[in-house]
């Protein structure tokens, strides 16, 4: 019998380069929501220091180190990316996989902040967002987590479902910003 | 006519156009209407009620009369201002209200009906009989008074919607917009610069004033220069600020494409800009007024400053023998213009006594123009005086009541401008929008040398308010004439005078008014419609409100402004509702089985934001109902698989979940052993039901909720509020897993041995009974279990990570197809959880308890949870309410509709009558027979008696017997089997 086949969420969608913008699916392995429990989150953020290096982000912050990332991701909850959390972190907070719950995808290129500006209502611009800087904000229509990973690179999260509209709603805007030439 | 050597126009480029069809000539730089009045055009559309022939009146956004219909077919662009649109070649302009054609316009016989159709004549005319308001007279009116139509078809044109924002924005390029964006530029602030036109300098454009020695004009292209050099600075031209809302938010509409000859497909017409802005500067200038006599209204009347625009930006005089009225210095100004450039201009009336003089032409003072002649365009004026009327023949008339401010902005939060004796005008309060201040003549200050200082100075409080320095320098050299005037806003006569061209309001309409006691400008304004079409008023709502305040006995102060709102300028929808087109209006959400579905031939159902397959045709199969049958008869026979991923899932985990789940659901979760699964019912905090689902215990302090589809987020938003709200003591974490894992039922007799296929270690009844739930191994991947059956038979869901989804499904279905089994869709899980009575949300619609659905027991007494004390209420539960019940049909009507309501069998079928309503209908081809769920008044009491369901809508009657709405299996020996 055949056996299981992974598929990620922008398959076939991806790439797509519009004038001086292109997004990419992003594969950034593990995802993990980390939620610390009451009163732990000093403790977790030791661990996060100790086990994967990155310090613990402040809210609409991130921090890198090697290949792993954690992006604050809600009130009391940061997202860790790119490794397998440790399992000390488990008795401090709770863990959730998500690593398949979100089409990830980078925007780059020098037009990605006028795109963005047509379908996030935030100052982007590098003056007000500096690379390491993320938030959860509206998508157009979508709850999306955006974080600034390089001066004119965005990373981009909306649910996996619905990856199809991202890449549409995204598509209009690149196209929108290279006509103008 | 052109003038040669005059004009900021590109004679070397000539742009070709139409004109209803005309082909004419015209230059880069050249807006539609100097190009039409360059070409000896002056007739541009009619009126909105009378017909009248009218030309442009004016050279700016607030143009009433110049309305054109832009291209044909989907894209058609209505009222268009002919002063706005930039000429580009291939152009094709229609004139709008006119039938057959703008020269021969049939309703124009309106015009002689004017005596009966003055203010409020519908209100008085068409009042009988009242049912003909709706039909006849509404849409007769409708159709002869208007300005252009849409097309009625979709537009496929792109608009666009953006964010800005910036330390400061200055609306308006004019001398003071552009000195107070140099100012604060040149300090580092963030600016955008936005102006409405195409072309910085604002009247500088227009007139012949120099700055620092330079033409005016020149002066501007240098500011603009030096700014477009500064990184830190943005200038949006073709983009006019609409609206001032809370918080430094502007909204904004950019002219993108609609001035381009060839538009690239993706470029957008126009893009809707929401700035949001520390400080702003308004910066808008001020509009000329018009002056009321009568038959003022003649194409070739214009106002003087749109002459001198005219004849300065465009090289175009409007005229062979041009009259000047006003009551004014500036109006002067046109004469001197005028003569300078060599046109004829055979008068001056000014209505001032002490006018200063103007050489060079014959000079009317104390004098008035009071009437005119000429059908299609002007032809006469009389010029009445203390000596008597004169008759002058002249083609253009150039006239200017004084300026109004712009500074709409300013009230758009709803503050009232103040009124200034001295300029005879209404100027902004200062503060009236936070950060917003107000700089040049739209603050009152007509002398340009007073624009450069106030735009200087504005943006100096600005820098300081900010932290920035303020950068010194000397102000440039500029005119400080500010000019005189005396109130003049309707010239006595009888007839018709205009104050709102575009609404056909005229001075008699507000007299009336006023006369018949709308006396309130508010109602004044409703009344006559006076400031009610698509300029708002722009050039007439100060007059009417003078003449208003006149016949009324008051001041203008006293009679006070109407309120102004946003937009400045019309907005299309289509620009506000950019990205919303297509496949922009909402997300859609696909599950990980959406391409197999779809390659199944599956019909796709909307359910929320995601797309479920309805049924899976097979061949031969030509009505759904063939394919629904099969499918319900596949799960209750042999084995059926169905993507319910769509449902909300909830992790939860901490040492307090058990009690935060005994808080929100009414029945007890604490209790859940671990590795079983429990369904609950969630009640609001008004102790309706809200929700039901299933939830697992997967570990101590670690469980997870399943939700309905559609009330996913209004759950998982309920959680938060408990949690943050209601409990933020309790030590728990949660957040949504729904995107994170596939979830399939796989439903029948067969399932279970389905699954053996599947996993890696076999189930059986002693380790996985129903209601179970566990981790289990999926060809090596790490999946979920959980037994649990809403079709009624033994079954379970098993879920994996999403990414494995699509696999799963064609490995299911493969696996389902060799024991006779398959997909079954939405319409067959409707099917199948009618036949066992489970509710959906056609049943838990929010107005129900949970006693009207039978499960009042759930709501646990041994403990507290949301809604319980409200759901204890009188009322809310007992024979008085309408109860859950099955009904079949028994008669000889066998059909039965969702939506019915009930009656006993021997009442009228009338709504005081009513028992209650279905809401819920299948075939069950399990049973043969239609089935349905419905709501009855103490109908738990009532099985085995009749009653009738009747469908107004659909006409239908169906004699039904109520029921125990768990139709098939009751005693759920299949679910454990």
């Amino acid at each position: 019998m055949a056996d299981l086949v992974e598929r990620t969420p922008c398959k076939g969608l991806l790439p797509l380069e519009i004038g001086h913008a292109v997004v990419r699916e992003a594969r950034i392995g593990r995802m993990t929501v980390i939620a610390p429990f009451k009163g732990q989150q000093a403790r977790v953020a030791q661990i996060l220091k100790s086990a994967h290096g990155v310090a613990f982000p402040e809210p609409n912050r991130s921090s890198e180190a090697g290949g792993c990332r954690v992006i604050w991701f809600a009130r009391g909850q940061i997202m860790l990316v790119g490794e397998d959390p440790d399992p000390g972190l488990k008795t401090h907070a709770a863990l959730t996989d998500q690593s398949d719950a979100w089409a990830v995808v980078t925007l780059e290129g020098a037009a990605a902040e006028d795109v963005l500006a047509r379908l996030v209502p935030v100052d982007l611009r590098a003056a007000a967002f500096k690379t390491g800087q993320t938030l959860r904000s509206q998508l157009q229509h979508m709850n999306a987590s955006i974080t600034r990973i390089g001066a004119t690179c965005f990373q981009i999260m909306v649910f996996r479902s619905m990856a199809a509209t991202l890449v549409h709603d995204l598509r209009s805007a690149m196209e929108g910003v290279a006509a103008r030439g | 006519m052109r003038v040669e050597g005059r004009g900021l126009i590109d004679r070397a480029r000539p742009v070709r156009f139409t004109f209803d069809g005309v082909p004419h000539g015209g230059f880069a730089g050249d807006t539609l209407a100097s190009a039409l009045l360059a070409n000896g055009v002056r007739m541009h559309g009619r009126s909105f009620k009378y017909h009248r022939p009218r030309g442009v009146l004016t050279a700016g956004s607030e143009e009433p009369n110049a309305l054109v219909t832009i291209g044909t077919g989907p894209g058609a662009e209505p009222n268009v201002r002919a002063t706005m649109q930039e000429l580009h070649d291939g152009l094709a302009a229609r004139s709008q209200n006119c039938w057959p054609s703008l020269r021969h316009d049939i309703m124009a016989v309106n015009d002689l009906a004017a005596p009966f159709l003055g203010a409020g004549f519908y209100y008085k005319t068409f009042m009988w009989p009242r049912t003909f308001w709706e039909k006849l007279y509404e849409p007769l009116i409708r159709k002869a008074a208007g300005l252009g139509a849409l097309s009625g078809a979709a537009n496929r044109d792109r608009y666009e919607k953006a964010h800005a924002f910036c330390d400061l924005l200055v609306i308006g390029a004019g001398p003071a917009g552009l000195m107070a964006a140099l100012t604060a530029a040149r300090a580092g602030a963030d600016v955008i610069l936005a102006d409405e036109g195409f072309r910085a300098g604002g009247r500088l454009t227009g007139e012949t004033e120099e700055i620092d020695g330079k033409p005016g004009h020149v002066w501007a292209e240098d500011v603009v220069a030096e700014l477009d050099a500064m990184p830190n600075v943005r200038i949006m031209l073709r983009t006019t600020v609409t609206g001032a809302y809370d918080q430094g938010t502007y909204a904004a509409l950019e002219r993108v494409g609609r001035h381009l000859a060839a538009r690239p497909d993706a470029l957008p017409l126009e893009t809707f800009w929401r700035i949001v802005a520390r400080r702003a500067i308004l910066a808008a200038g001020a509009i000329e007024r018009p002056v009321a006599f009568r038959n003022n209204d003649r194409p070739g009347i214009m106002t003087a400053g749109a002459v001198r625009t005219y004849l300065n930006r465009w090289g175009v005089v409007p005229g062979h023998r041009v009259a000047v009225f006003g009551n004014n210095d500036d109006a002067h100004r046109t004469v001197r213009d005028l003569t300078a450039a060599g046109a004829h201009v055979v008068a001056l009336v000014d209505s001032r006594h002490d006018a200063p003089d103007v050489a060079g032409v014959r000079m009317f003072r104390g004098a008035m123009v009071s009437d005119t002649r000429g059908r299609r365009g002007l032809e006469s004026i009389t010029i009445r005086s203390v000596s008597g009327e004169d008759h002058l023949a002249v083609d253009c008339l150039a006239m200017s009541g004084g300026w109004n401010p712009t500074l709409h902005l300013t009230c758009h939060t709803n503050a009232r401008p103040l009124w200034r004796e001295n300029i005879l005008a209404f100027v902004p309060v200062p503060g009236a929008v936070p950060g917003l201040s107000a700089a040049g003549a739209c603050n009152g200050a007509f002398a340009t040398a007073d624009c450069l200082r106030e735009g200087r100075d504005a943006a100096g409080a600005v820098l300081v308010d900010l932290g920035h320095a303020v950068p010194q320098g000397t102000l440039p050299r500029a005119s400080d004439d500010a000019g005189r005037l005396a109130p003049l806003w309707a010239v006595p006569a009888r007839g018709r005078a205009w104050l709102d061209f575009q609404n056909d309001v005229t001075v008699k309409d507000v007299r009336q008014a006023a006369q018949e006691n709308f006396r309130s400008v508010e109602h004044m304004k409703r009344y006559t419609t006076q400031g009610m079409a698509t300029d708002q008023g722009k050039n007439s709502n100060v007059a009417a409100l003078a003449i208003l305040a006149d016949v009324t006995g008051r001041t203008i102060p006293e009679t006070g402004t109407t309120t102004f709102r946003p937009p400045y300028s019309p907005v299309p929808i289509a620009a506000m509702g950019a990205g919303g087109q297509g496949k922009g209006f909402a997300p859609e959400r696909f599950t990980t089985s959406h391409a197999a579905s779809v390659e199944r031939g599956a019909p796709m159902i909307e359910a929320g934001l995601w797309y479920r397959p309805s049924y899976f045709p097979e061949a031969g199969e030509t009505n759904w109902r063939q394919s629904c049958d099969r499918e319900v008869a596949l799960v209750r026979e042999a084995v059926g698989i169905c993507d319910v991923s769509t449902l909300g899932k909830i992790d939860l985990q901490g040492p307090d979940v058990p009690a935060f789940l005994d808080l929100l659901y009414a029945n007890r979760f604490s209790t859940l052993k671990v590795g079983r699964v429990r369904y609950g019912l969630m009640l609001r905090e008004d102790g309706h039901v809200m929700d039901d689902g299933t939830t697992a215990r997967l570990g101590e302090h670690h469980y997870l909720m399943t939700t309905t589809t559609a009330a996913a987020g209004q759950v998982m938003r309920h959680l938060e509020f408990v949690h943050q709200c209601l409990c933020p003591g309790l030590d728990v974490a949660f957040t949504s897993v729904t995107e994170q894992w596939a979830q399939f039922a796989v439903a029948g007799p067969e399932s279970r041995a389905l699954l053996n296929e599947l996993l890696d270690a076999p189930l059986s009844d002693a380790v996985w009974p129903f209601m179970a739930c566990g981790a289990v191994s999926v060809k090596g991947v790490a999946g979920r279990l959980f037994r649990i059956s809403f079709s009624g038979e033994h079954a379970y869901e098993i879920a994996v990570p999403a990414r494995y989804g699509a696999s799963l499904f064609r490995l299911l279905l493969s696996l389902a197809e060799t024991r006779g089994g398959g997909a079954y869709g939405m319409e067959a899980l409707n099917v199948l959880r009618i036949e066992k009575g489970h509710i959906t949300h056609a049943e838990i619609h929010g107005r129900t308890t949970a006693d009207d659905i039978g499960m009042g027991r759930m709501v646990s007494p041994a403990k507290d949870c949301i809604g319980k004390t409200m759901s204890e209420r009188p009322g809310l539960s007992g024979p008085e309410r309408e109860q859950l019940v099955g009904l079949r049909p028994v008669g000889d009507v066998k059909k039965l509709t969702a939506g019915a309501h009930l009656f006993d069998p021997d009442d009228e079928a009338v709504r005081v009558n009513g028992k209650g309503y279905v809401t819920s209908v299948c075939y069950s081809p399990t049973l043969g027979q239609m089935l349905a769920l419905g709501f009855l008044k103490n109908g738990r009491a009532r099985h085995g008696q009749r009653v009738r369901a009747v469908d107004h809508l659909r006409d239908l009657e169906t004699l039904c017997e109520v029921v125990d709405p768990v139709f098939f299996d009751p005693e759920g020996e299949r679910v454990r089997g």
